[in-house]
């Protein structure tokens, strides 16, 4: 018998779509600028990463307003409580069909692998891309005015090796989707905002 | 339209536009009495001149125009074309007579020429409006017989009107300045690359200042004149103008020629994400470096090698002989030796800040490596300079083997001791130490040199500048310039090996992970 449970608001799942199609064209065009494939032209590419970081900004911006107004940003406070459970559970529950050691409720979304991977996102690799894309945005401008052992390259390794790290969290993230008690079962609740629970 | 209405429409257009362009200027000098007479000589003319414009000749006579000399104020070096050293005919002086057909006054054929007789300034060869010309050989006078452009071509010139010409006086035209400036070195468009008489007459495509199309800029629109002193000059240029355009009537000390004086440092307006980041590249690039995709697009090829090593080999019946390419081009002359032309050629790029210094007569070479006949200066990234495209030419030519110098040779001037006629060098280096006063062991090789021209006309529209990939991709153009870092260009490869590999190893990881869930969903099924 399968209960449900309203999981994601409305908000969330805009966010979270919007982000997710932001951060991949983000990913794709910044592979053509950088040099690693030739789908898009450089002017292209350079255009389509800017605008998707444009609007990637302004829905951080809201994001982060929407998280401290709701409370939700309580969601991301790292727990170890169960940490070990969980793991044993990816590691090996989840082959002999073993149920999730973690229940999901409205207060507490994420297990505890889930909260410090999106804590990590959030604190490390957010931010890392924030400053680097925005000295490389207004490098032009910011030049003149930065130490001389700063230059162009050091702030394009920086936003690259930040880059590779969103590239990884998203391979992770999007097959750990495939985990619930069906594999579509997650994605379906990231679209409806109603996770099914056995 | 009927053609009886286009016709009536041209000829308004014409009854318009005839009197407005008389009137540009105040007075036309064809009813000027002091010029319904014949003349005897330019003399004789720029004397007439002189009458009403007593200060012209003054003004000309503090010019370059007029000395050929020229003291670099950045590097003290003393530079002009009476002493200057260059990789295509070398040096001017025993040639002087040929080389003056380019210098605004009559008859400076020697080192006895006087450079305070006002009558020798040359008012005709920047004001003529047509049929005037100065033949190489008769020391900057026009023909006044019929004349052999060069002794034993079979090709003459009639002599000039001079009459005539004073009486059609006018400003300045691209055609006027290109009768020298563009046939610098020897024919048209030998030196520059950017100058050659395809701007006579422009296609849009070519020069979009002075396409009629476009504007009809005329070469004084830039390079403005204030008491005959003409603003913007290759060897004390202004490579960096990082400042907000000229207003007109502004009083400035800018040098108006360059792209900034009109259009400002921050240039582009197109669309808002494009043009701030294009805009954001004039720190670094000169204008030229973007919207001068390439030199010598005109149909008129340029010189980028001269091998004069070679002069002298005659053909089967012991005549100098002309060996051309397959568009009709001397690649070969037994006079000047071996040529490569290029046409529509990708510059070279340079870090420039203006500063230009150049191999003096006397400078000590190392004939061990290639000579640079002159250096462009400027550091990386610094705040006076900017990446600038360039013409390298290179040359193999005449130089003396004890003293470790250039050399100049007597080519031009019809006599026993010059190159052109007797192909003698050791003659012809003779003379030319004798004319230069340089000291000549009398032992001469032939070195390698290189030159660089700056490139700053043949502006091309805006649908033709490059593209970002030009720079911005592994073959980028700017590969050879250094202290810059570009994206597309440049890439971390250990970063890359390093993220693609553990990106890899992520997607391989899931794939496992997946495939044994996949594996142990069919087991339990199955039991």
């Amino acid at each position: 018998m399968t209960e449900r449970l309203y999981l994601f608001t409305r908000f969330e799942r805009f966010w979270h779509w919007s982000q997710a199609a932001l951060i991949i064209t983000l990913l794709f065009s910044g592979f053509a600028i950088h040099g690693s494939h030739a789908l898009l032209d450089f002017r292209t590419a350079v255009e389509v990463h800017e605008m998707a970081a444009w609007l990637l900004i302004a829905l951080w911006i809201f994001a982060i307003f929407w998280h401290f107004t709701t409370g939700q940003w309580k969601q991301y406070i790292p727990t170890l409580t169960n940490i070990q459970r969980v793991t044993l559970y990816y590691a090996h529950g989840i082959f002999t069909g073993a149920p999730h050691p973690y229940k999901v409720t409205r207060k507490r979304k994420h297990n505890p692998l889930q909260r410090i991977a999106y804590l990590g996102v959030l604190v490390l690799i957010n931010p890392l891309i924030w400053v680097s894309g925005l000295f490389y945005l207004f490098w032009g401008r910011l030049e003149a005015h930065v130490p001389d052992w700063l230059g162009l390259e050091q702030v394009a390794t920086v936003h690259t090796f930040a880059a590779f790290l969103m590239l990884i969290f998203l391979i992770v993230h999007v097959y750990l989707t495939t985990t619930g008690h069906t594999p579509l079962a997650h994605i379906r609740a990231m679209i409806t905002g109603w996770e099914g629970r056995d | 339209m009927t053609i009886l209405r286009r016709g009536s429409a041209w000829l308004l257009y014409l009854a318009l536009l005839v009197p407005v362009s008389l009137l540009a200027a105040t007075a036309d000098h064809s009813q000027f009495k002091a010029l319904q007479r014949p003349f005897a000589s330019g003399e004789d003319v720029t004397r007439a001149c002189l009458r009403c414009h007593t200060e012209a000749a003054k003004q000309v006579m503090a010019t370059r125009h007029w000395t050929w000399d020229y003291t670099n104020p950045d590097t003290g070096q003393r530079l002009g074309k009476k002493t200057m050293l260059n990789g295509f005919c070398i040096g001017d002086r025993s040639n002087e007579a040929f080389c003056q057909s380019c210098h605004v006054g009559y008859g400076w054929k020697d080192a006895s020429f006087d450079f305070s007789d006002e009558s020798k300034v040359d008012c005709l060869a920047c004001h003529n409006t047509g049929n005037y010309v100065k033949l190489a050989g008769l020391a900057g006078h026009p023909p006044l017989v019929r004349t052999e452009t060069s002794p034993g071509s079979g090709k003459f010139a009639e002599p000039v009107d001079l009459a005539a010409v004073a009486r059609n006086i006018g400003v300045t035209s691209r055609r006027t300045c290109g009768t020298c400036h563009y046939y610098g070195g020897g024919g048209d468009g030998v030196k520059h690359g950017d100058l050659d008489s395809s701007l006579n007459d422009p296609p849009r495509s070519l020069d979009i200042h002075m396409s009629s199309d476009g504007p009809d800029f005329s070469c004084s629109t830039c390079h403005v004149a204030d008491q005959h002193k003409i603003a913007g000059s290759r060897i004390s240029v202004t490579a960096a103008d990082p400042h907000a355009p000229i207003l007109r009537g502004e009083r400035s000390a800018r040098n108006p020629s360059t792209c900034q004086s009109c259009h400002g440092e921050r240039p582009h307006k197109a669309s808002v994400v494009h043009a701030s980041r294009l805009n954001d590249h004039t720190r670094t690039l000169a204008c030229q470096t973007c919207h001068i995709p390439t030199f010598a697009r005109g149909g008129v090829p340029t010189k980028m090698a001269w091998d004069w090593s070679t002069v002298g080999r005659l053909d089967s019946e012991g005549k100098p002989f002309l060996t051309r390419n397959a568009k009709g081009h001397v690649i070969y002359d037994s006079r000047k030796g071996d040529f490569v032309l290029g046409e529509d050629v990708v510059p070279n790029y340079v870090w420039f800040d203006g500063t230009v210094t150049y191999v003096q007569p006397d400078t000590r070479i190392d004939p061990s490596s290639r000579v640079p006949i002159n250096v462009f200066h400027g550091t990386a990234g610094a705040a006076n300079a900017r990446i600038w495209p360039v013409k390298t030419f290179h040359s193999r030519q005449p130089y003396d083997r004890v003293h470790m110098t250039l050399l100049v040779p007597h080519t031009a001037i019809p006599d026993d001791t010059a190159l052109w006629y007797n192909f003698d060098w050791a003659k012809a280096l003779q003379a030319g130490a004798d004319a230069t006063g340089a000291p000549y062991s009398g032992q001469y090789g032939f070195v390698d040199t290189s030159m660089l021209w700056p490139i700053t006309h043949m502006v091309a529209p805006k649908e033709q500048a490059l593209d970002c990939a030009q720079c911005h991709s592994s073959q980028s153009r700017l590969a050879a310039v250094p202290g810059i870092w570009l994206p597309g260009k440049e890439r971390n490869s250990l970063l890359d090996t390093l993220g693609f590999s553990l990106a890899g190893l992520a997607l391989l990881g899931v794939l496992v992970h997946g495939l044994l869930r996949i594996v142990a969903h069919q087991r339990r099924r199955r039991y």
